[in-house]
């Protein structure tokens, strides 16, 4: 009986201290109709063996091919003691440090993560994580909802260059709150946002908060500055959302405009945590100290023992479900704690330096890439505006029929602008990490070349 | 003051300029010139430089200080620690599951989407519901989703006066907290004296106001709910729907499914019934299952197979989805860990864990019962838990179940859960799971005698507990009141870049 240490002779024994004769006695509360007999549709059991021979199967099946894509989840390399030691018994199976004595190894990295990533954003506090980037800012807006008592407004301000999927999860998890999200439209020229466009947006409403998204879905870099000080103009709270990976390089949340940002989160995939498909990763919330009190999630403290000696717990739990249940900050309880482990140790291995240099290389890896796509008749950069990683390019034919040829050659090609912004023609997304080398690119740019060719001759196969 | 210990040094604390894990990064470091100066950051992050070695002893020491699994009993109430297989993990972080962005077309995700496909018939057999979305991260991502679709639900039949969800008073805190998310006023009912919900509280509750009930069974206090059949027509006849809180799936499986007993949405805690880690907090998977009328709500995206290919289920081919909870669909790390474990199961290995479960809880309550301990429901059977209530060790000895959590860690065993449900006195909620032997549960019982005898012969080892632990008990008012949320560099010691 795989994962079930009973004996017979264990059965027998347990049986006979609790006084019954068989197990089945022991479900004898449960009302008969409801029992139910074998689950013919579920399959019979598999050992080890055979199950790893179906997984590897199956994942052979997907293959491994070059990915040019970003669009949110960024393929960079993953040091080999971040997951040697993230998945150790001791983190992997421990459950969350309710009991602080017996948790200090989890507890010490969730202040380190914490203490990291103020460093990364210039703010003062940050949580122990929430799901993925895309709930993280849902999590900050309600934050901020419930923050801005200046206006008491609902209304927040989402910028049309936020990444589509965020938009969507936003929407999801905010509106049956009653909150009201308005999107800015971005200049067709630099693919940024402008604080013209914020005025427009707005109108005469009073709002709780404006989202400001630095790189931006298109990679490009935004005027954070003059849209911090327009938020804080109009008593609106600042949402940063921002790449872990770019702050090694850019301005800080806590840096921009006069004031600073107020509350910055983001995704942290980029801190160490494969592809994988989507998840697990982890998002990351942080905010100025004066709102601590409605930052929602688990927060990690430093404080002392009966002996006076440092050590660390769980702290403000006031703000949460299991204390406050319907008046919590959010219903958030498991939140991403091994993924924040991998994250500590991924930036503790690259530092402030090694960080500057990842984020340096895939910079220069999409520009080298861009210039070599748009070598290419008919590519060539959708926007004007300063890029981070990521580059939005135009193609001479349309991008599902291109990305789909450059897949046959086991190619990611970047991602199909098309049905979320159809304004912009064929168009796609593309990104180099520091992974991507110089022959992969060059392989791109010639199959692409050849495909854009063959294609120009004749119309595909549907 | 205190005197600053090596063993609470963080790794900030080890970190000296220049000093780096040289590896790690790219080797060369491309000047960039065209972002302009106005956003680029003026100095370097106060991140930590630490060689390899350095990092790699820092964080093995600090896994060192962990209770897990792996190395301790986790009795730990509602949470199910039961033994997490190496295989699941192992399988899951193979390099094509791993290299797999999230975004790659479906030409190249059939082997993912299958195992996908695979678990939601999986789950749908075993929880007898009609469809099945593995869309939430979490258990409240979960009851969040669960909840939107009972509001959807009623929307879209145009019944706007149901705004009210009626949770029982021994609920977890995300049931309530859940509901609030999607707008609705929470409305408690009274747990009775044998541990089911009052029945005729119940029926004075329900209303053309209630949109429906999160219900938990078997039960916070352990027990399962034995007039759960006149709950649901109760709720139903009142217009209003079930919803099931998988929290305690451990202790029914492949015996009782939550669809049979009359419920139209339920959460499942892959991170609980179906063995994935808990990793220290985290990552969970909440998958959704729902009855016929709630399909057309579940979250996205779900994964359809039409006997060639799978195909992914998205905003554009379910329009009256309650939308997206995360960008990418889910914690796909950890379905797969999920999947890897039901198929070791089986058919024939889902019933064994509630059985398993439910005997191993049983004997541990009949134990502790036969030492002295009083169950605070001890005319009904144990679930997969059950709780025991130190009322009486606090009136006559002084101590509390604060105190005893705190002296089992000393004798190596995790606390219970305590203080929880909010209902029952000093409390201890004891979930052995299926796979602890019973040596380890009569360890366990003999630890509790011994405290209970250090209780009466020397209460202060009880109140000081505990003793054997990196720290002793921590200061949980200070730490509150003298935020210390985030290390901070003293101004010199900043590195400009």
């Amino acid at each position: 009986m795989p994962f079930v240490p009973h004996t017979q002779d264990d059965i027998a024994a347990m049986l006979a201290t609790i006084g019954v004769a068989s197990i089945d006695a022991l479900f004898d509360e449960i009302p008969r109709e409801l029992r139910i007999g074998e689950l013919a549709a579920i399959p019979t059991g598999m050992s080890e063996m055979e199950i790893a021979r179906l997984m590897q199967a199956r994942a052979r099946a997907d293959g491994q091919p070059v990915c040019f894509i970003g669009a949110g989840a960024y393929d960079h390399h993953v040091p080999a003691a971040v997951w040697q030691i993230a998945t150790r018994g001791e983190f992997y199976s421990a459950y969350t440090p309710y009991q602080a004595e017996a948790s200090q190894g989890t507890l010490q990295v969730l202040y380190e993560f914490q203490s990291m990533m103020t460093a990364l954003t210039g703010l003062d506090a940050s949580n122990a994580s929430l799901y993925d980037g895309a709930s993280a800012l849902a999590e900050a807006i309600l934050m901020a909802v419930r923050a801005n008592r200046q206006t008491k407004s609902t209304k927040v301000l989402m910028p049309r260059t936020l990444h589509p999927a965020y938009r969507r999860t936003v929407r999801s998890i905010v509106e049956p709150q009653g909150i009201e999200l308005i999107e800015v439209p971005f200049d067709a020229a630099t693919g940024q946002t402008s604080t013209g466009q914020l005025d427009t947006a707005a109108g005469a409403d009073e709002l709780a908060a404006v989202v400001i998204v630095q790189p931006n879905f298109f990679g490009v870099l935004e005027p954070v500055d003059a849209l911090t000080d327009w938020a804080h103009a109009h008593q609106a709270l600042a949402i940063a959302l921002v790449n872990p990976i770019a702050l090694a390089l850019l301005s800080p949340p806590g840096d921009w405009g006069a004031r600073g940002a107020d509350i910055a989160c983001g995704e942290a995939q980029p801190l160490g945590m494969p592809l994988a498909s989507g998840g697990p990763y982890a998002g990351f919330l942080c905010c100025k100290m004066d709102l601590v009190r409605q930052l929602p999630g688990r927060i990690a403290g430093r404080t002392l023992d009966l002996d006076g000696k440092p050590g660390f717990t769980l702290t403000l739990q006031a703000r949460e479900q299991h204390i406050r249940r319907g008046k919590a900050t959010s219903n958030i309880c498991t939140n991403q704690g091994l993924l924040v482990t991998a994250a500590t140790i991924h930036m503790a291995l690259l530092g402030p330096e090694g960080l500057e240099r990842v984020a340096a290389a895939c910079h220069a890896n999409t520009r080298a890439l861009a210039a070599m796509l748009c070598e290419i008749p008919g590519v060539e950069p959708v926007f004007d505006g300063p890029i981070f990683h990521e580059q939005a390019l135009r193609l001479p034919a349309p991008a599902a029929d291109l990305l789909r040829a450059l897949a046959a050659h086991n190619l990611l090609g970047g991602l199909d602008l098309a049905s979320d912004y159809p304004e912009l023609g064929s168009a796609v997304l593309v990104c180099a990490t520091e992974l991507r080398t110089e022959e992969e690119m060059q392989s791109y740019r010639d199959t692409l070349a050849r495909i854009v060719a063959t294609h120009s001759q004749a119309p595909p196969e549907m | 003051m205190p005197i600053p210990c090596r063993s609470a040094m963080l790794i900030h604390d080890q970190s000296r300029t220049g000093r780096r894990a040289t590896a790690q990064a790219p080797l060369d470091a491309p000047q960039v010139t065209d972002i302009p100066e106005g956003l680029r950051r003026r100095a370097r992050p106060a991140l930590p430089e630490v060689s390899e070695m350095q990092a790699v002893r820092h964080y093995t020491r600090l896994s060192q200080k962990n209770f897990s699994i792996d190395t301790h009993f986790y009795p730990l109430g509602s949470c199910t620690m039961k033994y997490n297989p190496r295989a699941c993990n192992s399988l899951a972080m193979l390099p094509g599951f791993l290299a797999r962005h999230p975004m790659a077309p479906e030409t190249h995700s059939q082997g993912l989407m299958a195992c996908l496909f695979d678990l939601q018939e999986i789950l749908k057999q075993v929880t007898g519901m009609h469809a099945v979305s593995l869309a939430p991260s979490a258990g409240a991502q979960g009851e969040f989703a669960g909840v939107a679709m009972i509001r959807a639900y009623h929307q879209a039949r145009g019944d706007h006066a149901r705004t009210e969800i009626l949770v029982p008073d021994a609920a977890h805190g995300t049931n309530p907290a859940s509901a609030a998310m999607c707008g609705f006023k929470v409305r408690e009912i009274p747990t009775g004296d044998d541990g089911d919900v009052e029945l005729e509280a119940l029926k004075a509750a329900v209303g053309p106001q209630t949109a429906g009930i999160m219900l938990t069974n078997p039960s916070t206090v352990g027990v399962f709910d034995r007039n759960i059949q006149a709950i649901a027509r109760s709720v139903h006849d009142a217009g209003g729907l079930l919803y099931y809180d998988g929290a305690n799936l451990n202790a029914i499986l492949g015996k009782v499914r939550p669809g049979d007993m009359g419920f139209d949405v339920i959460h499942m805690n892959l991170h609980k019934t179906f063995s994935t880690p808990h990793g220290g907090g985290g990552p969970g998977a909440g998958p959704v299952g729902v009855s016929k009328r709630l399909e057309p709500f579940l979250p996205v995206p779900m994964v359809d197979f039409d006997g060639d290919d799978y195909h992914w289920l998205t905003e554009s081919e379910r329009p009256e989805t309650i939308g997206r909870l995360t960008a990418f669909g889910g914690n796909m790390g950890i379905l797969l860990r999920a999947y890897v474990y039901a198929r070791m199961l089986g058919r024939e290995g889902m019933g064994r864990v509630s059985e398993f479960a439910t005997l191993n809880a049983n004997y541990l309550m009949a134990r502790l019962r036969e030492a002295g301990f009083e169950a605070a429901y001890p005319r009904r059977r144990a679930s997969h838990e059950f709780i025991i209530t130190l009322k009486r060790e606090s009136r006559e000895l002084g101590v509390n179940a604060m105190d005893f959590a705190k002296r089992l860690l000393d004798y190596g065993y995790h606390a219970p859960t305590t203080y929880f449900p909010l209902l029952v006195p000093e409390c201890l909620l004891i979930e052995p799971t299926e796979s602890e032997t019973k040596e380890d549960l009569d360890g366990f019982v003999e630890a509790m005698i011994a405290i209970r005898r250090e209780a009466q012969e020397e209460p202060e080892t009880l109140k000081g507990a505990p003793h054997k632990m990196p720290v002793r008990r921590l200061d949980d008012v200070r730490a509150a009141r003298h935020l210390d949320l985030a290390w901070k560099p003293a101004a010199s010691e900043t590195t400009h870049g």
